[in-house]
């Protein structure tokens, strides 16, 4: 393959993957749709309140495991990471393979278009007009 | 108390192990067995591998628990509120019996693989001022049993040992039914898709 072609080739296949991303970029995403979503987290988070899980209002812009009132476990805690619609993505795609021996046991949301509801649907109750304080 | 069989004989294996992992049993497995344990047949060499699987194990039993435990309390509330017909009381009542026996196996289980259940939550702070009617109640048990299936299937595929992702498996199954049960109760469709996510 000349090279000008594969340029084009790997350009077309960037393309591809962009747009499938950009279909269901955290962006675009539906947040209503991401609201359904959420129902699967509901047995350990809630946005209001700390539980098994910490809450999730005030949780965008924040370091990760930096929650007041709640014991995160110590890998959490190292994680470090700032909570972006790009961090959540790489957290929620598989918790335990991005932050190690984390105390969340939970496989993550393994579809990129529903990961990018869910992350719609944070955002909007974090931000002006959602439920979250 | 009944105790399903699946973890008296983890209780046995386990304990097995841990003599194993700490050089001082007497009871000797084979690498087979001990392969079998953790479902892992590469892992059976390294002790160090082993005791990190059942750490890691007992994290996801621990997440398990704290939600068990609020369903626990979650049901207190519901069957206090005064706002239950006696039928849906008696439900409410062996729904939470049945999240005990979950809670007092889950904690029983975690000890076993070496690690410390949590600490209860001293306080949970339920939406109690939204429950104004049965159907309130319902729903929001409802929300919790079908929050539960879906903790118990993202835990499913993450254990090391085998028989705990069996014994989550079969506790999904059991939330499952409430959550039918009281969709049904709230004159929903009961079942209402084919799989659960
Ligand atoms: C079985 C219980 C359980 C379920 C289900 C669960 N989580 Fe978690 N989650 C936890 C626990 C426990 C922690 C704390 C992890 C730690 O300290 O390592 C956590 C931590 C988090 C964090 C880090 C928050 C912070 O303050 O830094 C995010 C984000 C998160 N969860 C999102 C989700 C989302 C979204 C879902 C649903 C798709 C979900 N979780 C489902 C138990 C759960």
């Amino acid at each position: 393959m000349t090279p000008p072609l594969l340029a084009l080739v790997l350009g077309l296949l960037g393309a591809a993957v962009l747009s499938d991303r950009g279909a269901h970029a955290s962006a675009v995403g539906d947040a209503d749709r991401g609201a359904k979503i959420y129902e699967r987290c509901i047995a350990c988070h809630s946005l209001a309140r700390n539980r098994t899980g910490p809450k999730h209002c005030g949780m965008i812009g924040r370091v990760a495991g930096t929650q007041k009132g709640y014991r995160y476990s110590k890998a959490m805690r190292a994680w470090g990471k700032v909570w972006t619609p790009e961090s959540l993505d790489e957290f929620l795609e598989n918790p335990r393979r991005t932050v190690p021996r984390t105390r969340m046991g939970y496989a993550g949301v393994k579809d990129a278009g529903e990961r990018a509801n869910l992350i719609a649907y944070l955002i909007r109750e974090n931000g002006p007009g959602g439920s979250c304080p | 108390m009944y105790q399903p069989k699946l973890f008296t004989q983890l209780e046995h294996l386990t304990l097995d192990r841990r003599r194993l992992l700490t050089g001082t049993g007497k009871v000797t497995l084979s690498a087979g067995a001990i392969a079998l344990l953790t479902g892992c047949s590469g892992l059976a060499g390294d002790a160090e591998a082993k005791s990190d699987i059942m750490a890691d194990d007992a994290n996801i039993l621990n997440s398990a628990l704290g939600a068990e435990r609020e369903a626990v309390a979650a049901y207190q509330v519901g069957a206090e509120s005064g706002l239950l017909s006696p039928g849906v009381l008696q439900l409410a009542v062996k729904f939470q019996d049945h999240h005990k026996q979950h809670t007092d196996v889950l904690a029983k289980t975690i000890k076993q693989l070496g690690g410390t259940p949590d600490t209860p939550m001293t306080k949970y702070d339920f939406p109690t001022d939204q429950l104004k009617n049965e159907a309130d109640v319902l729903r929001f048990a409802a929300g919790l049993e079908k929050g539960a299936v879906s903790a118990y299937l993202g835990a499913v595929p993450l254990f090391g040992n085998r028989d705990l992702a069996k014994a989550a498996a079969s506790i999904l199954g059991d939330e499952a039914m409430h959550w039918a049960v009281l969709r049904g109760a709230l004159g929903e469709d009961p079942v209402p898709v084919a799989f659960v996510s």
